[in-house]
């Protein structure tokens, strides 16, 4: 293996470790709206997409219905088809790697293979960026699971300031992307916040995606 | 019960939305309305997450001293653009703390 691939790979782990670590918060989150251990992991394990993970425990928490969570959490994870379609023609996966390729299709993935200069590098990205997210997001979704259902209310480790926290995080860089991108913000957060008292909780994130059609920003 | 509704629902739905990916023609990619539908949707979801994660309880909205605090806290590291895990600590700890005192 020359210097660019174990660079290529280095990186990928590494990127891994630091994103997947944060399944801790998630795991926390969850057994905390009221999943089970198990449920838990299996939502790490077979949805394996952050955001939507957390936008649907967080509705559940909020006293939101089945429909409204699976709804928000859906939406937020249509992106992956994007990012799917994208990796396809650099990934080409036949059989059963196009079914292990499609499990592993999330924003840090397709970050690492695309921003790479060579397809081979690209896919080299892709796999191991994939191997790293997926093992320490599931260890540490379980200990995130196991660890806040054996220390109690998580309001007093602060989870409840953890989580909008984390999906500021999530948001930031697309918010540097330019003035579109904070239009549509502002406007998604003002309709979420007009709509709070008024709707059932899960509702008002739904909502917020006709800030697109009020900015334009489906048109540009 | 509804709960495991939910989970094989989100388990699903994420598979095949990632999956869906690999089998469409790859023509689809060049409609630039739907791939502009699609890139910007998450920043208006995840938007009004943070502020329903920031203020509402159930329906109710509740300014809570510590959640806020924590928030900022961990708005400042994001703008400060610290790492993923540092910004969760910090938000985390700072609630804690105030809760503490």
């Amino acid at each position: 293996m020359d210097d660019r691939r174990r660079g290529v790979v280095r990186n990928s782990l590494g990127v891994g470790a630091a994103v997947g670590a944060y399944g801790v918060a998630f795991g926390a989150a969850s057994t905390a709206a009221g999943l089970s251990v198990l449920q838990t992991s299996l939502l790490s394990l077979l949805a394996f997409t952050g955001g939507t993970q957390f936008a649907v425990v967080g509705v559940i928490s909020g006293g939101g219905t089945v429909a409204a969570a699976l709804g928000s959490g859906l939406l937020l994870g249509a992106r992956n088809t994007l990012y799917a379609m994208r990796l396809a023609p650099l990934l080409r996966p036949r059989g059963p790697r196009r079914l292990a390729a499609a499990l592993g299709t999330i924003d840090e993935t397709t970050a690492m293979a695309i921003s790479q200069e060579e397809p081979e590098l690209g896919r080299l990205a892709f796999w191991w960026t994939f191997a790293g997210v997926y093992v320490f997001w599931n260890l540490a979704t379980l200990l995130g699971a196991a660890g806040a259902s054996a220390l109690g209310d998580p309001k007093r480790f602060g989870l409840d300031a953890v989580i909008p926290a984390a999906f500021l995080a999530l948001l930031a860089p697309r918010l540097r992307h330019g003035w579109l991108e904070r239009r549509v913000a502002i406007g998604g957060a003002v309709i979420a916040f007009a709509l709070i008292p008024f709707t059932p909780p899960g509702v008002p994130i739904l909502a917020s995606s006709a800030a697109l059609l009020l900015t334009g920003g489906w048109r540009r | 019960m509804s709960l495991w509704l939910l989970v094989a629902g989100a388990a699903l739905g994420c598979y095949a939305l990632k999956l869906a990916g690999f089998l469409v023609p790859a023509h689809w990619l060049e409609i630039p309305q739907m791939r502009r539908f699609v890139e910007i949707l998450p920043v208006a979801l995840l938007a009004a997450l943070v502020i329903v994660e920031g203020v509402a309880q159930g329906r109710r909205l509740e300014f809570d001293a510590a959640r806020l605090a924590g928030f900022a806290v961990g708005a400042v590291a994001v703008w400060r653009r610290a790492p993923f895990l540092v910004i969760v600590i910090l938000a985390g700890l700072t609630a804690a703390m105030i809760r503490l005192a």
